[in-house]
């Protein structure tokens, strides 16, 4: 599958990561409904960390839609929950 | 819904909006690359804006600098003139400087690394939109509007995406260099008051009551200064 880590480029990381990307992604939004900070950056950096360890960077001259779509690392708690408000530049 | 779904929803409604609705397929492809020339654009833009504000404050980092010497300077000539009084004002307002030229510190390293990601985003960028241009002659000369559609669907959402996300990166820097323009004026404005006093020009409190002491003292202050100088 294709990850777009937003800010950064696409990796090509094999699908079989889709569960533990899941489970972060899950914990992450736990933090964010709760506001802790410090877990939800490690969550995010734990998130961002597997798909350089997993994916390779795809190629910038190809033209491909990613399957997932990861904020960009230094995404903070306060536009976290903008983006579950979708408010700001995260508005839809 | 998670973080990632929800990411996913807000660049999917970005991109609806760059791709537009052509009659002709073959049309969406003009007006994308159009509007992939603005956004490069945008970016070249941004860029420069960063770029600027970070100078602006490595500047008023080496005002504050300079003060700072000039404050230990101070300091250092009020022991010397046996006024530690003064030389507690001077250092005390050293401190205040120096806390502000780690707070500018860390919003240049913040400039540092937006200026970073834009340039890297605009390399990216200006890749992708040579490929789409040249994939986009190649379709406008060799399929019929229909056959074109599924060919120009790919590209365009690949590229789209691409926008969506270079769109934001911009966005975000703005954000962050209008916070830090913000405070840049705040600070500019307390040097000219003098609250952050520029010592170095026309010569502050501390400096008339130095001056009283060299014109009383004379001679001796002058030696003493000599002397610790010589101690060194």
């Amino acid at each position: 599958m294709i990850i777009r880590i937003m800010g950064e480029g696409q990796y090509n990381v094999k699908s079989s990561n889709f569960d533990k990307l899941n489970k972060i992604d899950n914990k992450i939004v736990e933090y964010v409904q709760k506001g802790d900070e410090k877990r939800y950056k490690k969550g995010l950096a734990d998130l961002i960390g597997m798909i350089h360890r997993e994916g390779i960077k795809v190629d910038n001259e190809d033209l491909i839609e990613s399957d997932v779509i990861v904020p960009p690392a230094d995404m903070t708690l306060e536009e976290a929950r903008q983006v579950f408000r979708g408010t700001g530049i995260f508005k839809g | 819904m998670g973080l990632l779904n929800r990411m996913a929803a807000i660049i999917a409604a970005k991109m609806n909006k760059l791709i537009g609705a052509a009659e002709d397929p073959r049309e969406t492809l003009d007006y994308s690359y159009e509007k992939q020339l603005e956004l490069l654009q945008n970016v070249k833009r941004g860029v420069a804006e960063v770029t600027t504000s970070k100078k602006r404050l490595e500047l008023q980092k080496s005002t504050l600098l300079q003060n700072s010497e000039k404050l230990e300077d101070q300091a250092r000539e009020a022991v010397r003139a046996n006024r530690e009084d003064l030389a507690k004002l001077a250092l005390e307002r050293k401190n205040l400087l120096s806390t502000q030229i780690s707070g500018l510190d860390k919003e240049i390293s913040t400039l540092a690394s937006e200026q970073e990601k834009l340039v890297e985003a605009e390399k990216r960028l200006s890749t992708k939109i040579e490929v789409f241009r040249s994939k986009k002659e190649t379709i406008k000369a060799q399929y019929s509007a229909a056959e074109a559609q599924v060919k120009i669907s790919e590209s365009v959402s690949g590229i789209s995406e691409e926008m969506a996300d270079v769109g934001m990166s911009i966005e975000r820097a703005e954000n962050k260099t209008q916070e830090m323009k913000a405070r840049a004026s705040a600070l500019d404005e307390l040097l000219d008051k003098g609250v952050l006093v520029d010592f170095s020009s026309s010569g502050d409190d501390i400096d008339r009551e130095l001056a009283k002491i060299s014109q009383k003292g004379g001679v001796e202050s002058e030696l003493a200064r000599i002397k610790a100088e010589e101690k060194k």
